[in-house]
């Protein structure tokens, strides 16, 4: 019997993923736009719907702290932050991946000050790009449930071994009613194996983890976490595949969106893809080739699949929901130059930031980029789209 | 890209997952060559106080017992900060340089 899909708020369907997930701890701190999140596991675990440890601790990095050690002694642990939480967890956030911890971590995206907001962009998760979680961007409520289901097992994977942060956007997402399909538990616990592992913190079987590292080792473990970052990428589509099988959602590392004769495309991550599909629509029905690739895979980055997603185009107009200060260019961007620099008949690249501190992103913004994108003009390959000066 | 004579201790195919070692390692792990100077006990004014045994941030110094009365400084991990001289209510610690 196929499962219909219900009418819950995306930040309570995540927090009912992770109670699907069985996991055993949960240490947060509220933070808007997240908030919902963590309240509703702290529901799940006083009404003993979800048999967990939930710590309330007193700031983002304990709540962090908290959850590398709980996950160091083989527990599956969550959390949720955003925007001045993931800062303050920061100092622990590069400590996770080393430490081979695969903690699920929801990021409810938000605006990083100053000047302070509470709204909508990608400059929190921006600030811990470099750290070693595998980073995923979820575009709506079903699969924000579903990629936190799919977070643990890649997390957890004997391969795999990392954190994982999953990417939902403040508000535009994280607060939106949509039907969703909430599988059933038999199903997850069929599809998610118990988080066995040998590296954990065991009385009977004793180890040191968290330990200094002189000039003489310190590049070769970094070289080693980020050896595993990558070849996760294998594991996670492994994974998208077994979940389809499961579920029978498909899930790539990027995604395409009338892309087969697309002469431009634009480049988006998170739920603003939505918006872009619809003013693809309407362009294509004024005649223009437009079309949309969408990352979900952030880290590690899908270098091949990026480039075979792109190889067509003659124009990619790549978006970006962060600012990156003293250099004209977001990350993204950033990203897709230096993957296609070099390379024969490479696209031209065209990069727009936008969407900053919750600034509404609309289909007349694509319709704008799209016609700049046009002009051949490399002094205007960078611009904050809807700036007013 | 690999130097002919390496400047790493293992290769990154070597490194422990999760760079863990096994418990207690450090105890193998001296670290008391990187002292400048070393903590010399005057045991005919030491009255046995325990200050140096309290305050060494680094927990080298052991008890020797009422018999002996006296606490001494384990060298393999004394570090020779002189917080112990420092602390001595009797200045019968002295911090000798490490001459090489």
């Amino acid at each position: 019997m196929a499962v219909k899909p219900i009418g819950i708020e995306v930040s309570l369907a995540v927090a009912e993923a992770v109670k699907l997930c069985d996991t055993d701890v949960v240490a947060a701190y509220p933070i808007t736009p997240q908030t919902h999140i963590v309240e509703h596991l702290s529901e799940l675990v006083a009404d003993g719907e979800l048999n967990a440890a939930y710590i309330p601790v007193e700031s983002e990095h304990s709540a962090m702290s908290s959850c590398i050690g709980s996950s160091a002694a083989g527990a599956r642990t969550f959390t949720a932050t955003s925007s001045q939480g993931l800062a303050l967890m920061n100092e622990m956030i590069y400590i996770a991946p080393v430490l081979r911890t695969p903690i699920v971590l929801a990021v409810a995206n938000r605006a990083l000050s100053a000047p302070i907001n509470i709204w909508n962009d990608h400059s929190d998760i921006m600030s811990v790009r470099d750290a070693g979680w595998i980073a995923v961007f979820a575009e709506n409520g079903q699969e924000a449930l579903d990629l936190t289901i799919m977070s643990f097992r890649i997390g957890e994977h004997p391969a795999v071994r990392l954190p994982v942060s999953l990417n939902i956007d403040g508000f535009t997402l994280s607060h939106f009613i949509e039907p969703i399909i909430i599988p059933e538990k038999e199903k997850v616990t069929a599809f998610l194996p118990p988080n066995v592992t040998d590296l954990k913190l065991d009385i009977a079987k004793p180890i040191s983890i968290g330990l200094l590292a002189n000039p003489e080792t310190y590049t070769e473990i970094r070289k080693a976490t980020d050896d595993i970052l990558l070849a996760s990428k294998d594991t996670i589509v492994e994974v998208f595949a077994e979940f389809k099988k499961a579920f029978g959602r498909e899930y790539n590392l990027v995604e395409t969106y009338r892309t087969e004769d697309a002469e431009i495309i634009l480049l988006t991550m998170g739920s603003i893809s939505e918006t872009a599909m619809t003013a693809v629509d309407e362009m294509r029905e004024a005649g223009e080739k437009v079309g949309v690739v969408r990352i979900r895979l952030w880290r590690p980055f899908p270098v091949a699949e990026l480039k075979a997603a792109l190889a067509k185009a003659k124009t990619v107009a790549v978006i970006d929901r962060h600012m990156v200060m003293g250099v004209p260019n977001g990350p993204v961007g950033l990203e897709v130059k230096s993957l296609l620099y070099g390379a024969p008949n490479a696209p031209k690249v065209f990069n727009y930031v936008l969407g900053l501190g919750g600034r509404d992103v609309k289909r007349s913004d694509f319709k704008t980029i799209v016609a700049r994108s046009k002009s051949n003009d490399v002094q205007k390959s960078f611009e904050i789209v809807g700036v007013y000066e | 890209m690999m130097a002919d004579k390496p400047d790493a201790l293992l290769k990154v195919k070597d490194m422990p997952a999760g760079f863990q070692a096994k418990a207690g390692s450090t105890v193998e792990f001296k670290t008391g060559d990187w002292r400048s100077s070393r903590p010399v006990l005057d045991r005919e004014k030491c009255i046995y106080c325990g200050f140096c045994y309290i305050y060494c941030p680094d927990g080298v110094y052991q008890d020797q017992g009422p018999e002996e009365k006296w606490y001494k400084a384990d060298l393999d991990f004394c570090k020779g900060c002189g917080v112990c001289a420092n602390e001595c209510p009797k200045k019968c610690i002295e911090m000798v340089l490490e001459e090489v």
